[in-house]
Formats: structure tokens, sequence, C-alpha cells
């Protein structure tokens, strides 16, 4: 019970400081429109409606996929050069319990890049979109966004021991944009591509979401998306200790 | 049982040095030390920068893990039973660093208290009695960035009180403060032990810890060079004098000649407005005074004066050996 209401607590206090701050704000608001205008230009070349409302889609999770990938590395290291690093880790928490809540205050604030996407496609761009399970639509992306916050936990718990992990953040947005679909289908990559889009929950988050909008069976994608999230968190959970007792040996934790 | 105890506490970092042939290097910055602090006391680690003052608090916190010898906290061991000794502890550190700027004083600690498990029933109740007692109450809703360092510093004590630990470390919990804020802090610390705190601070400044600590330890280049009382550490150095030359701009070389004077414990250079005092300690029934200044020839010389040492003196000798 303590647990779960340090985790909404921490929720809550993380969302509080990223929305406060301009930076992040404005990188947040603006950042994922210039995403949805460059796919939105794209694929209108095209010149088929169905493409165009496939790649709002993916404009949109690859809103929310940035978001969490950039900010989990530099979250960890700012709370290096605030100096709030190490008194987090004095508490008697399992530091899976206090880093948690950071990755997911960044996957919610995908959902609002999410909604602007697509707004910005609908007034735009003029892509109507139809959303056909609204219910299972809503929980698609309430499944993505936890499946986020669980990978951008496994990169957070890294980039505790490793200072300069924060860069891998940067690293993995690009590419995982391109092996998880959310522009161009898997079928059109090569096929020793498929077993590790397979692994990566953005995938399945990203074939829930158009399922459902578009009308298919987004519930294995569902299951599959919560599932591999649940697998990152108890990774991370069990390598948290590992890695903070790394950090203690090196005496990396005290420096920015 | 003590409160702290560490044996044989030794740590030691690699470090690299070169850009294309790197070389690990190793720095021994604690080397071996063994104190003991008693329930109830304040106990004081005063050393000059880069001593192992922070390291060794680091190591007691659960911080760092020693690479040699042991320390327990209130019996238990800092490696092996971490969360137990992080359950009954406070820390905190000096400077601004610390604190959630973007949140409001009062979520700072409501953070704080939510990760130390206070529990939600007492929360308010602790938080409100916390910012009375260091002094925020009313400004507990603004943000964090708008505290003066003083205000910064008094909510780095509060948070080390959430919980009410059994035991306090204090980090230069006065470094950078107004004589007003270190003041304010010092009158915080000193209700600590009042109220049966064990407290471990550390400082290098001398009249703190002659006014707040009931034992001292000086610690100089990773190793413990005298401990006691203040009053035990000022008698170490009370048989000699103290020769004070003011000085406008002395040559190291004459520096170097002055301590190579028989009879001289040690000597030091403070600054003091425009002008610099060249501060010798000699033994007892030593007059050096004319031989301190043949050594200054082509310094500008002030005024000259001869005193009992203090405790400052006691902790030059120390660091200076």
């Amino acid at each position: 019970m303590s647990s779960l209401r340090l985790l909404g607590v921490s929720w809550w206090l993380q969302f509080k400081m990223i929305m406060r701050s301009p930076f992040d704000g404005i990188g947040n608001v603006i950042y994922p429109l210039f995403f949805a205008t460059t796919a939105f230009f794209v694929f209108r070349a095209g010149d088929s409606p169905r493409t165009l409302i496939y790649a709002s889609f993916g404009a949109a999770v690859m809103g929310m996929w940035s978001s969490v990938s950039t900010s989990a590395g530099s979250a960890m290291q700012r709370e290096r050069w605030w100096g709030t690093l190490e008194l987090l880790v004095t508490t008697p928490r399992h530091f899976s319990l206090i880093l948690l809540p950071t990755t997911l205050g960044l996957a919610t604030v995908g959902i609002y890049n999410l909604a602007a996407t697509l707004l910005w496609g609908r007034f735009l761009f003029g892509v109507h979109l139809t959303i056909a399970h609204p219910l299972l639509f809503a929980l698609a992306i309430l499944g993505t966004v936890l499946s986020f916050a669980g990978l951008g936990f496994l990169f957070a718990v890294s980039f505790v021991r490793f200072r300069a992990a924060w860069v891998l953040g940067n690293f993995f947005e690009y590419p995982v944009w391109l092996i998880c679909g959310f522009l161009v289908p898997l079928s059109f990559l090569p096929g020793w591509v498929h077993p590790i889009s397979w692994a990566l929950a953005p995938t399945w988050g990203m074939s829930a979401i158009r399922e459902s909008a578009l009308g298919g069976s987004p519930l294995p994608d569902i299951g599959a998306c919560v599932g591999l999230g649940l697998g990152y968190v108890v990774v991370g959970v069990l390598v948290t200790d590992r890695v903070l007792r790394a950090a203690r040996v090196s005496g990396s934790l005290s420096l920015t | 049982m003590a409160a702290i105890e560490a044996a044989e506490l030794r740590r030691t970092y690699k470090t690299h040095t070169g850009t294309f042939r790197r070389r690990a290097k190793e720095i021994e910055a604690v080397r071996g030390i063994s104190f003991a602090v008693e329930p109830g006391e304040l106990f004081g680690l005063l050393g000059p920068n880069g001593a192992g003052k922070t390291t060794t608090i680091k190591m007691l916190i659960t911080l760092l893990i020693p690479t040699g010898g042991s320390a327990r906290v209130l019996g238990l061991d800092v490696v092996h039973q971490a969360r137990e000794v992080r359950k009954r502890i406070g820390y905190v550190f000096g400077g601004e660093r610390g604190v959630y700027e973007r949140l409001s004083g009062y979520d700072n600690l409501r953070y704080f208290a939510e990760l130390y498990g206070v529990p939600a029933r007492e929360q308010k109740r602790r938080i409100e009695e916390l910012l009375e007692l260091v002094g925020l109450k009313g400004r507990e809703q603004e943000r964090a960035e708008g505290y003066s360092r003083g205000m910064k510093q008094r909510l780095h004590v509060a948070r080390g009180l959430l919980h009410d630990p059994e035991v306090l470390f204090l980090d230069e919990p006065t470094i950078g403060l107004d004589p007003v804020g270190a003041r304010e802090v010092r009158a915080t610390i000193a209700s600590l032990t009042e109220a049966g705190k064990t407290v471990l601070l550390t400082t290098h400044y001398m009249f703190e810890a002659d006014a707040l600590c009931d034992r001292i330890a000086v610690i100089s280049k990773g190793s413990i060079v005298a401990e006691g009382t203040p009053l035990d550490l000022k008698r170490g150095v009370a048989q000699g004098s103290v020769v004070e030359v003011e000085v406008f701009g002395i040559a190291d070389e004459a520096l170097e000649r002055v301590r190579a004077l028989g009879g001289v414990v040690a000597v030091a250079i403070e600054e003091r407005e425009q002008a610099q005092v060249l501060v010798v300690q000699t033994e007892p029934d030593v007059e050096l005074t004319q031989a301190i200044l043949s050594h200054l020839n082509g310094s500008d010389v002030g005024r000259i004066s001869r005193r009992e040492p203090t405790l400052e003196d006691a902790y030059v000798a120390l660091v200076s050996e």
C-alpha cells in the first residue's frame, strides 16, 4: 500500500516538474509536431488516404517514444546535476520504486504528444480519423504508455551506473521509429530485423493503436505490449541492486 | 554500543590520466581510520578540503562501499545492512544542490517523507513541525528556486529530520552561508543533541567545531591525526605561542625559510582584507620574532603581535605535520 502511494505521489511530483520546465514544455509541445509535419508531407505525396492515416498514427507514437527515450536518460542526468541522486539512494526504498514513477511521468507526457499530433494532422492536413473501437483504442494507448515507461525504466537503471549512458536514449530514438514499424510496415524490413522488432514493446503498442483505430483485433497486440513492458520492469528491478552496488563501488553516484 | 563505529576504514578511488594513453591511477582518499561516536554525542570530523571527510561520511551513510575495514551505524553493517542503516539515519550536506528547485519547499519535504516511509497520516504534522523548527513556515508553498542559500540549507536540515532518525550526518552544513544564516543552522544543530540525536558533523570551520562538538577528530590526508575534546586539542599546542606578522606580499621562498627555522611548529598565511597575515606557531620558550623578520626582507611588514594558541592554531599545527 505504502509502495503504491509512493508510486502515485512520485509520479505526480515528477509530472509537476516536467510541466513546470519551460524547456521541457516547449520541447514536448513543438518537437512532436515537427515529426508529424515531416511524416504528413512525405505520405501525402503518395496520394493514398489510407497511407496517410497509417502515417498519422505512426507520427503520433513517434512523438511519444521520443519523449520517453530522450528524457529517461536526461532525467537521471538531471538528478546528478541537482545533487539529488545521492539523496534518493540514501533513502530506504528500493531504488526501482524511485525510478519507475520518473519514467512513468515522462511517458504520461507522451499522451499529450499523441493527442497533439492527431489534432495537428486533422486541422492542418485534413486527415479525418475515425476510431473503430474507442475503448480498445484507449486501452492500447494506456498499454503503450505503460510499456514505454517500462522500457524507459530499463534505460534509466543503466543511466544510474554509467554517466554517459544518457546518450543511448538519443541513440535509440530513431532506430525504434524504423524497427518498430512506426512509419513503414515491418514487412518492408529484412527478415533478420523481425525478431528485434518483436522483442520491443513499441512494435506491439504501435500495432495495437492502429488495429483498434482501423477496426482490427488489437487485444493480442495489447497483451504483448503490456507483457513486454512488465518484462522490462522485472529485468530492471532485478538489475537495480547490482547496478547500484557497482555505482557504490566505483563512487560514480556523486559525479555529474 | 557505539552509535557510529569505524574500524580501519579505507577507501581508494580509481582514476585515469591521459587521453590516448590512458593510465589507471589509484588515489587513497581514506587511509584506515578508526573512531567511535557514542549515542547522543556530537562528534566533529575536522579537516581541510580533500582530507577525506566527505568520503568517510559517504561510506558511513552507505553511498560508498569501503575498500577496506568496516563501519557500523547503530550496530548495523553499512555494507551488508545498508537498507536498515538508511532507515535510521539522516544525511544533510551543505550548498545549494540537493533540492528540487521546481517544486515548492513543501513538495520537496512531501516527496522525501514518502521515500522515508513516513506514514501518510503523520506526514502533514511532521512537515509542519519541521518547517517551524527550521524557520520556513509561511514560505513552504513557494518554489525552492526562489529560496536563498540559507533557506535551502534549512530545507535540507528539515529533509534530513523527516523520519526522525537516531543518527544524523551533517556534511559541511554551513558552507557558503552568511553569518546570520550559519548561526541559525548552528542553533538548529545544537538543538538536535538536546533532542537526543547522535550527530556526526564535518566542517573546516574551527570555531564551529569548538562551539558545537563534544569531541573532534582531525583528519588530514586521509588519516586521523588527533582526536579528543576541543579542550584536549587546544592543550596540545598550549605550551607554545603564536607570532602574527602582517605582511603585504610575501614570496614563497621567504615562507619556506621561516618554515625551516628551528622551533617553528607550523606556518600559515591568512588573508585579511588588503593584507596577509603570517601566522607562525612556535615551540615553548622559543623567541623567534627577530629571526622571522630577518627572513622577510623585501616584504612590507605591518603590525607584529604575539598571542596564546587557539583551536585554529592547534588545527593548523595538526594538518601541517
